[in-house]
């Protein structure tokens, strides 16, 4: 863990302006930001581990806890919520059972909802892993998260 | 006047190098096939289309150049391929799978144009003549034709990848000739004089911003410019476009910007949510660095400017210029108090700061490349040049639309966006997004100008236009948009983190049933204290949904709360789900899309929905062929 963070440490610049990507490379390579990485990226960047905390915990993309195999993020961007997005979200959380933010018990999924991913000419769209779904509805949202639980499983037992 | 012509500087030898071998690659002696794979395209599949087409290509053993290209607007149509024969114009092809462009590919291996799936062509190289293929041409489909595409005009295009391909479609002129031909006086004066306001949402003369910028006292003579790429207008992606299309004319824009202000360092700030966007960027600066038109001794100019690249990390406040400069100096991005201070005085790191947004600089080259009075002639009055509109929501042509400011907007929505689709009628158009306002039908003639928006209750903003159909409801909306900035309030100012709270929560009570009369007059006394104390323009501009929409549309709000009725029947807690008898034919589609089981019937008898168990999801009305399922 040290030394991840050291060499991402390294490839940024120990200071201060560099925090943020350093966050966000740390994330992108260990899934979220541990209180352990956070520790160690004060020390090394020489910023209080309160400030680091309160950059953290202020910007959304960053997350403190780790997060499910497969994320799927649901866009609530004004022209998505006119094209019923939150019947959307509605139906994800009722077959995932669980809230925006959230992670399954059997840490399969993450749900996250997000501000507006700029594909709005194709709304509602939702994300798994990275692959973008579009034009979506309650019912296909439902069919997407069903095959994907079925892959997911397949995997987790293969 | 002077028209868009080649400037009459001569350029340097690299730039005829790179020109002349762009040239060889948007023209080639060969077919050239591309593919719209900004974010949007790969949202519709456009990555497995450009896949499935370097296969077939190889298959068919057919002679041709494959590229990516980014996004020519029409998002609606993706996946688009472009086919460019020799000496041909460009033709489009819409809707495209694996399957059909493999079928494209093997007709055009046999030395067939076919004209399945194609959407229309546009003259190629400026004026190769359109061919009767029987396809019609760009000019005869509405969605093009109303436009004026000068910053859009090569989107679509050119490889946002090829630093060739940009210089080839007359790009790096415009910085060649202010490097060479003017002074950094000069330059501003000429950007004054085109009359360019900012884009990201408030308008401010740019030239007068750069002006403050260069005459701002600076310790150490250091001074920034910065391009503001934090998009964060829900509804809005003019920026993602443009980064993913053509990224070197936002870099031109902020290297001429750079020498108007005397800056040597310059940053790109990008949110996080357009990973593709950044990739582009990233690629553009440094395909620009190593040919020597970024960092020391520009083109052997003696000039010297080089950008780095910063990511934001998520928070809708950071399009606030104080909030972002603190964003890109690594800490949370809270807005301070600009009254006194403001950024083109003290920005980043304290020094003089010029921050302008993507569309901005991207307008920029082509001021100087075609001259202020060119641009200065298009628009209005008080709003010149064109605008960019993501035009959004319920209407038939979704997509990215550049129109000359003036333009009604009746004209965008029922001449380009070719009105409400399935039938349904026109309820608002929301611009300028959680700062912005809801207008309705009776002002749609208002031409798209700054004045002319904000006095509709609205703003210009950064340019979503999300249009809304009967089925919207305004008081959703308005609680949609409290909902959200009450997330992205960043809490350091009362009147914004408490007062957007509380308008969330009467427009909650609402939409959900538990309102009293009084409760409107409520909620617009607190939206005018909201508006007259917050610190920054977010909570500023906070209450214009709410407040634009009890002013155009108050007969909803009092529905609502007199009647406890929702009449677009979005409020889940004031409206009921149940089957017309007469009309249900018994199919049973409605049982299994009902996730919660709450409907039972006899097969080929009327069903009826439990109240008790249903969820208000609307599945059942979704899928009921028969419309059957009333919602009241």
């Amino acid at each position: 863990m040290e030394s991840d963070v050291d060499s991402i440490v390294d490839r940024f610049g120990a200071k201060p302006t560099a925090l943020i990507a350093i966050l966000q490379e740390v994330q992108k390579q260990h899934g979220y930001l541990s209180e352990e990485a956070l520790r160690r990226v004060a020390q090394r960047v020489g910023i209080e581990l309160a400030q680091i905390y309160g950059v953290a915990t202020y910007y959304r993309s960053f997350r403190l806890s780790p997060p499910g195999r497969h994320s799927v993020v649901v866009c609530m961007g004004t022209a998505c919520h006119v094209r019923q997005a939150p019947r959307v979200l509605d139906a994800l959380k009722q077959e995932l059972g669980i809230e925006p933010g959230q992670t399954t018990r059997d840490g399969l999924f993450s749900l996250q909802s997000v501000n507006c991913l700029g594909a709005c000419a194709l709304g509602p769209i939702v994300v798994i892993d990275d692959k973008y779904y579009a034009k979506m509805t309650p019912l296909k949202a439902r069919k997407l998260i069903q095959q994907c639980r079925k892959r997911a499983e397949k995997e987790v037992r293969g | 006047m002077k028209t868009p012509s080649e400037s009459a500087v001569s350029l340097h030898p690299q730039l005829e190098a790179l020109k002349k071998a762009g040239m060889e690659l948007l023209y080639p002696p060969v077919p050239r096939i591309t593919v719209g794979t900004a974010a949007c395209g790969l949202a519709s599949g456009a990555g497995e289309v450009l896949s499935a087409i370097q296969t077939a290509v190889k298959k068919h053993n057919l002679n041709a150049a494959v590229t990516a290209v980014g996004c020519v607007g029409f998002c609606q149509e993706e996946p688009l391929v472009d086919v460019l024969l020799p000496g041909r114009p460009h033709v489009f092809y819409r809707h495209m799978d694996p399957k059909k462009a493999a079928a494209l590919i093997s007709e055009l291996s046999e030395g067939h144009l076919p004209t399945d799936n194609a959407l229309c062509q546009f003259p190629a190289n400026g004026h190769s003549p359109l061919v009767d293929l029987g396809i019609p041409s760009h000019s005869e489909i509405p969605f093009f034709a109303h436009q004026v595409r000068t910053v859009l005009k090569n989107c679509g295009f050119i490889n946002p990848d090829s630093l060739e391909e940009y210089v080839a479609v007359g790009g790096y002129t415009a910085l060649w000739k202010v490097l060479t031909s003017m002074t950094p006086e000069q330059v501003i004066s000429e950007v004054k004089q085109s009359g360019l306001r900012g884009r990201g949402g408030a308008g401010f003369p740019t030239g007068r911003k750069w002006e403050s910028c260069r005459k701002a006292h600076s310790p150490d003579g250091i001074r920034y410019v910065i391009c503001n790429a934090d998009e964060g207008d829900p509804g809005a992606y003019m920026d993602r476009g443009l980064l993913e299309s053509n990224p070197f004319s936002v870099i031109e824009g902020m290297t001429i910007g750079a020498y108007a202000v005397g800056a040597s360092q310059g940053y790109i700030y990008i949110r996080h949510e357009y990973p593709e966007a950044r990739k582009h960027v990233e690629n553009a600066v440094a395909k620009a660095r190593s040919a020597g038109l970024l960092g020391s001794n520009i083109l052997g100019t003696g000039f010297s400017f080089d950008i780095e690249i910063s990511q934001g990390g998520g928070a809708f406040v950071c399009g606030e210029s104080t909030a972002l400069v603190a964003s890109i100096e690594g800490r949370r991005g809270e807005p301070r108090d600009k009254q006194h201070l403001r950024t083109v005085q003290s920005g980043l790191f304290g020094r003089p700061t010029v921050l302008n947004n993507v569309e901005t600089w991207a307008n920029v080259p082509l001021i100087i490349a075609n001259g202020p009075d060119w641009f200065a002639s298009l628009g209005t009055q008080t709003s010149k040049g064109t605008k960019v509109f993501s035009l959004v929501g319920q209407v038939q042509n979704t997509g990215l639309v550049e129109v000359p400011m003036g333009m009604s907007l009746r004209q965008i929505i029922f001449n380009i966006g070719g009105g409400i689709p399935n039938g349904r009628s026109f309820k608002a158009v929301q611009t300028g997004g959680p700062s912005g306002g809801c207008i309705p039908e009776h002002l749609l003639d208002l031409p798209v100008d700054f004045e002319a928006l904000s006095s509709a209750g609205s703003m210009m903003g950064s340019g979503g236009m999300i249009v809304m159909d009967e089925n919207t409801c305004m008081v959703d909306v308005a609680r949609y948009f409290t909902a959200f900035l009450m997330e992205e309030s960043c809490g350091k100012c009362l009147p914004c983190r408490e007062g957007v709270k509380r308008m969330n929560q009467i427009l909650t009570d609402i939409s959900e049933g538990r309102a009293k009369e009084s409760d409107l007059a409520l909620l617009e006394e607190l939206a005018c204290v909201i508006q007259d104390a917050s610190l920054c323009g977010l909570g500023k501009t906070a209450p214009n949904p709410v407040l634009s929409t009890i002013r155009h549309f108050r007969h909803e709000y009092t529905a609502h709360i007199l009647d406890r009725k929702c009449p677009a029947g979005v409020c889940r807690a004031l409206v009921t789900y149940s089957i017309s008898p007469d009309l249900c034919k018994g199919c049973g589609a409605c049982v299994s899309a009902c996730p919660v089981g709450a409907i039972t019937g006899e097969r080929k008898s009327p069903h009826s929905i439990s109240q008790e168990l249903c969820i208000k999801c609307g599945s059942c009305l979704d899928v009921c062929p028969t419309k059957a399922v009333v919602r009241v």
